[in-house]
């Protein structure tokens, strides 16, 4: 089979099922039950440090 | 050690570009060489003179210098772009001012991709290293990493400006748009671009939150794609290597698909999903919110990188290209449209409890009608890339009053937002100089652009009709010059539109430099509570 063909039948095929299901479970992971409270603190990320850097006691890690 | 290894590599360079220059066979590949050994010269110089200078880095500060000197080359290039666009934009209204003496340097047709780099790579592509810069420190709490390499990628990054630039005006241009610069400046370009890779993860790696806030993922995406795309876009072997012309590995209508699928996600990812990283940090800090919905920016983000990267075959209708690309070309262009306007309400909303902000704070009117362009231009797009409307649009200047009203509208008000926000952090000022010049500055700026889209939308579409017009036989109604003269009225319109654009950029910049001269400076907030007697 040529380059071409192979690359194809592999994209329209196989990759667009991995790339179709990837995206829904960004979704699925977006809505999932803890998001929200998970969320509601890393929204506020830009409101903090902004003047210098955190020190590893401040570290949110 | 460092340091001589660095005197030994910049010897090395001021010789082989000497040598270079010597054996030059074409002008732009000669001046190019003579300003590589000059510039590497002289920085041997400046490593010698500081050879046992001892400096430490400190980690409990952020890294602001190489962003001050950011900020500053973004309102410089700006200027520079929008200036040689109201030039050439009087080029086309008034053919006279190419002149004789300059034919062949500055005719609209060596102007035009200096104009579109300036503006693109230069204004953009600073204002997106500076912001992601402090983007990436504040939202990580870490300093930048790498030390002096975010220096590097500031001046390499002008360096590789320069290079383009002079290219463009002696003839050193491969003639692929937004991707023009010759061979040697794409190798040098793809080094900087690996260092400017290198400083932000490095950053992400040593962050002190848990999770990369979303503005992070919007810029990391933009590195990583450009990169992606500017190697394959510029995949050419050199004639010689000691000159400028060079030519590309890939033939007929793949070369095309790869100039455009580079092309389009260049729109899709340098002034989208970068600039789209500059929204979400500097919307909510400037509303002092957080941003609507954290949720909604995640499925934005994926949505709108697993959409735009098919975009690109919408720029090939009615060529070469397969149908059936050319209608994927059309299809995502189309679903893109639901992502786009996603972050545009995501953007909008965060003011949502804050609207009277918009009454006081002519910096968020800026941010909120950069929003506005952005929506707007992204429903345009995905309307033109329909086959049937391309039809019309296609090869007129609709097309050019599309991509100001993204580019004035979105990157610039942006851009112009988060250089307000910018300078008076950046300078520890209390305030800008003066909030009425940010308000003079939005509305010309606004004006400006209604101008030039109104004027185009009318000037293509009269092309576009002019040009498919037929008689009762079948023969052509008009010549091309009869649609030329006809949209000249247009091209004057248009020109003052962009007149009234760079007006309203000259003032920030005197803006921008009183604050920095004038403004009172921020007093160091307390950090013993006082308490109360």
């Amino acid at each position: 089979m040529e380059t071409y063909t192979l690359l194809r039948e592999f994209a329209d095929s196989w990759m667009l099922l991995f790339l179709f299901i990837f995206f829904v479970g960004v979704i699925v992971w977006a809505f999932r039950p803890s998001s929200s409270s998970t969320y509601e603190d890393v929204a506020n990320i830009p409101l903090r440090n902004e003047d210098k850097p955190a020190t590893s006691e401040e570290a949110r890690t | 050690m460092v340091n001589y290894i660095k005197l030994i590599a910049l010897a090395l360079i001021t010789l082989c570009a000497m040598i270079a220059a010597n054996y030059a066979r074409d002008m732009a590949y000669m001046v190019h060489a003579l300003l590589v050994t000059v510039v590497s010269g002289g920085l041997f110089i400046w490593t010698l003179r500081r050879v046992g200078d001892e400096y430490t880095i400190r980690q409990d500060e952020y890294m602001d210098d190489v962003i001050r000197a950011g900020v500053i080359a973004t309102s410089f290039w700006g200027v520079v772009g929008f200036l040689v666009g109201v030039f050439i934009a009087l080029q086309l209204a008034f053919p006279v001012l190419n002149f004789e003496w300059a034919e062949g340097y500055a005719n609209f047709g060596r102007l035009r991709p200096l104009h579109t780099s300036a503006v693109i790579f230069a204004f953009g592509g600073n204002a997106l290293i500076a912001t992601s810069f402090y983007v990436v420190q504040r939202t990580s709490a870490a300093r930048l990493w790498g030390g002096n390499l975010g220096w590097f990628v500031f001046w390499g990054y002008q360096l590789f400006i320069v290079l383009a630039a002079t290219g463009y005006l002696l003839g050193g241009t491969q003639s692929k748009e937004y991707a023009e610069p010759e061979w040697y400046v794409d190798l040098w370009l793809t080094i900087v671009w690996v260092a400017y890779l290198a400083v932000f993860l490095g950053t992400i790696i040593r962050r002190k939150e848990k999770h990369i806030y979303v503005a992070n993922w919007f810029f990391l995406s933009f590195i990583v794609t450009v990169a992606m795309l500017h190697v394959v876009n510029n995949l050419t072997v050199p004639v010689s290597i000691f000159g400028s012309k060079s030519v590309i590995v890939w033939a007929g209508v793949q070369d095309a698909m790869v100039q455009w699928w580079y092309g389009h996600n260049a729109v899709g990812f340098f002034l989208t999903a970068g600039f789209l990283g500059m929204m979400y940090y500097f919307i909510p800090k400037q509303a002092e919110r957080p941003v609507f919905s954290y949720k909604l920016s995640i499925i934005h983000f994926w949505a709108l990188i697993f959409l735009y990267i098919w975009a690109g075959p919408h720029h090939l209708h009615y060529t070469a290209l397969p149908d059936w690309a050319s209608t994927l070309g059309m299809v995502f262009s189309i679903v893109l449209w639901m992502p786009s306007w996603g972050g545009m309400i995501n953007g909008l909303m965060t003011l949502s409890g804050a609207w009277d902000k918009l009454r006081t704070d002519p910096v968020i009117r800026m941010m909120v009608i950069s929003l506005g362009f952005y929506g707007m231009s992204t429903f345009e797009g995905p309307m033109m890339s329909i086959r049937a409307v391309n039809s019309l649009s296609h090869y007129t200047d609709w097309t050019i009053g599309h991509v100001h009203s993204g580019a004035l509208g979105w990157n610039g008000m942006i851009t112009f937002g988060a250089l307000y926000y910018l300078v008076p952090v950046l300078w520890k000022r209390d305030r800008l100089y003066s909030l009425s010049m940010v308000s003079w500055h939005f509305w010309l700026a606004t004006i400006g652009i209604i101008l030039y889209a109104a004027s185009l939308w009318v000037a293509g579409i009269t092309q576009g009709l002019m040009w498919r017009e037929v008689d009762a036989n079948g023969f052509l109604v008009n010549s091309f010059a009869d649609s030329v003269s006809a949209v000249i009225p247009m091209y004057v319109v248009r020109a003052i539109g962009g007149v009234f654009y760079l007006t309203g950029a000259i003032i920030m910049c005197y803006n921008l430099w009183m604050t920095v001269r004038k403004a009172p400076a921020k007093e160091a907030s307390l950090s013993v509570t006082v308490p109360a007697e």
